[in-house]
């Protein structure tokens, strides 16, 4: 559904998103590399399990949350992409390990 | 003129609950909402259904207390079965934690006191030790030396209560009237009226509910309501999946996994901004009780101010001067939800309030002088 501006950067970085390589300018956020990647959903809400998608693109409706490099809830949109950075959808709520205390 | 047969004003949790009840009752109502200018301490609540620690040396305030939890659980079935909305009730009992051990004496004996003052009606509680407390929370913090168990505590989603509330009202064919400032009214015994913006309206009785508001406009119905703000801080982390089994008075996972830390108490007059320096000090005390919190993203926050009466107990009056007004002040409209709806607003549609309320009066405050 996206594609690039042809007059902006070309692709220089490479992420992985849901494990698909994909290349994208320097300076773009994950919630942009999710949709360049092909993606319309990258999370399930907690509680009716709906699929969500990047939307707002500004930090404000968080529907774009997704695990980042192994962290649960990312803001996707607020987020630069980094050289191999792993992008994976976050399914419902995130887990905690309470631990031993 | 407009004619109804109770005019509430007030559309929070206190007003919406009793009008609710009213409207329910087959009585005409109308609610009249201030708007976005009030103060909403219903918008700001923290959502506890709480009964330990509520009526320490006031066994009026802890039975009346008790009863709303008890009306509850039918509240929320009903709303939900006229309504299609849950308001997220859940009545797992609760703890309340520890952290030194003057806190733990301190609530030993106050809980011992609540058990003495409740006489006959009783009052089942335990202190949990540390490895009780351990074995019922998971990753509980090794700060945590001790804790207060009832069975009556619990908790809710104020937001779907309102929300239920002012729907099960329209249900009920009550007349909602939002965005209205009552500054004055014409007042005479069993004769209230009040101007909209679409000529006046007029019933033989009406209820004050406008929260901090309350103050202002009680004396034009010769009542008093000396209630003040007491600003209130809460913390929401991200959702997570359920790992909290019951309410903890200062931490709560709602239904929908958010975590949310409380609860602050600031005399800071009508100032609803938020303080790092108090937000701090929640976060801290949350994370010595589970350090695990420590992950968590904290995704809102606000400040909020409570109504609190001069004593901290509820304000329930009908005027002597103009019989049909009645005025109810409190800083627990979530817990005391299930009492406004289903016990005080029978007793405004029968014309008097309960004797079990005489306790209530701001007659309390006016303690003359000594000569």
């Amino acid at each position: 559904m996206f594609r690039p501006r042809p007059e902006g950067p070309g692709p220089a970085v490479a992420v992985l998103v849901e494990g698909r390589t994909v290349m994208v300018p320097a300076g773009t956020s994950a919630a942009a590399a999710v949709l360049a990647a092909g993606f319309d959903s990258i999370r399930e809400t907690p509680v009716g399990e709906r699929e969500r998608g990047p939307y707002c693109m500004m930090g404000v409706c968080f529907d774009c949350l997704a695990e980042i490099d192994g962290a649960a809830n990312r803001q996707s949109c607020m987020i630069e992409v980094r050289p191999g950075m792993r992008i994976n959808r976050q399914q419902r709520a995130r887990t905690i390990n309470p631990g031993a205390g | 003129m407009q004619r109804c047969d109770a005019i509430v004003i007030g559309g929070g949790l206190v007003g919406s609950a009793i009008a609710y009840g009213l409207a329910r009752g087959g009585l005409k109502v109308a609610l009249l909402d201030e708007g976005d200018v009030a103060f909403r301490a219903s918008r700001g609540n923290f959502g506890l259904v709480w009964v330990q620690s509520k009526g320490d040396g006031a066994p009026h305030y802890h039975r009346w207390t008790r009863r709303s939890a008890d009306e509850w659980p039918a509240l929320a079935a009903e709303l939900e079965a006229k309504t299609g909305i849950a308001a997220g009730h859940q009545r797992p009992g609760g703890v309340h934690l520890c952290l030194s051990e003057d806190e733990l004496a301190a609530r030993r004996a106050m809980m011992e006191r609540l058990r003495g003052q409740a006489g006959n009606f009783g009052f089942d509680y335990r202190m949990l030790d540390r490895n009780e407390l351990a074995d019922l929370l998971p990753g509980l913090g090794p700060a945590v030396i001790g804790g207060s168990w009832t069975p009556y505590d619990g908790h809710a989603n104020p937001l779907a209560l309102l929300h239920a509330l002012h729907k099960g009202f329209a249900a009920n064919r009550g007349r909602y009237v939002p965005n209205i400032t009552v500054k004055e009214a014409g007042v005479a015994p069993g004769d209230f009226r009040i101007r909209l913006s679409d000529g006046e309206i007029g019933a033989p009785k009406v209820v004050l509910a406008a929260g901090l508001g309350n103050a202002e406009l009680a004396p034009h119905f010769g009542l008093s309501a000396p209630v003040k703000p007491l600003k209130g801080q809460i913390l929401v982390t991200e959702r997570a999946r359920q790992v909290l089994p019951l309410p903890i008075a200062t931490i709560r996972q709602t239904v929908e996994g958010s975590i949310m830390l409380g609860d602050s108490q600031e005399d800071a007059g009508f100032d609803t901004s938020q303080k790092p320096a108090v937000m701090q000090t929640i976060a801290r005390r949350a994370v010595l009780s589970f350090p695990w919190l420590r992950d968590l993203q904290i995704v809102r926050a606000w400040a909020a101010l409570r109504v609190m009466p001069p004593d901290g107990l509820p304000i329930y009056d009908q005027s002597e001067q103009y019989p049909g007004a009645f005025t109810a002040n409190c800083h627990s409209g979530v817990t005391l939800a299930g009492a406004h709806a289903n016990l005080f607003a029978p007793m405004v549609a029968a014309g008097a309030l309960d004797s079990a309320l005489d306790r209530f009066s701001a007659r309390r405050f006016d303690v003359p002088a000594a000569t």
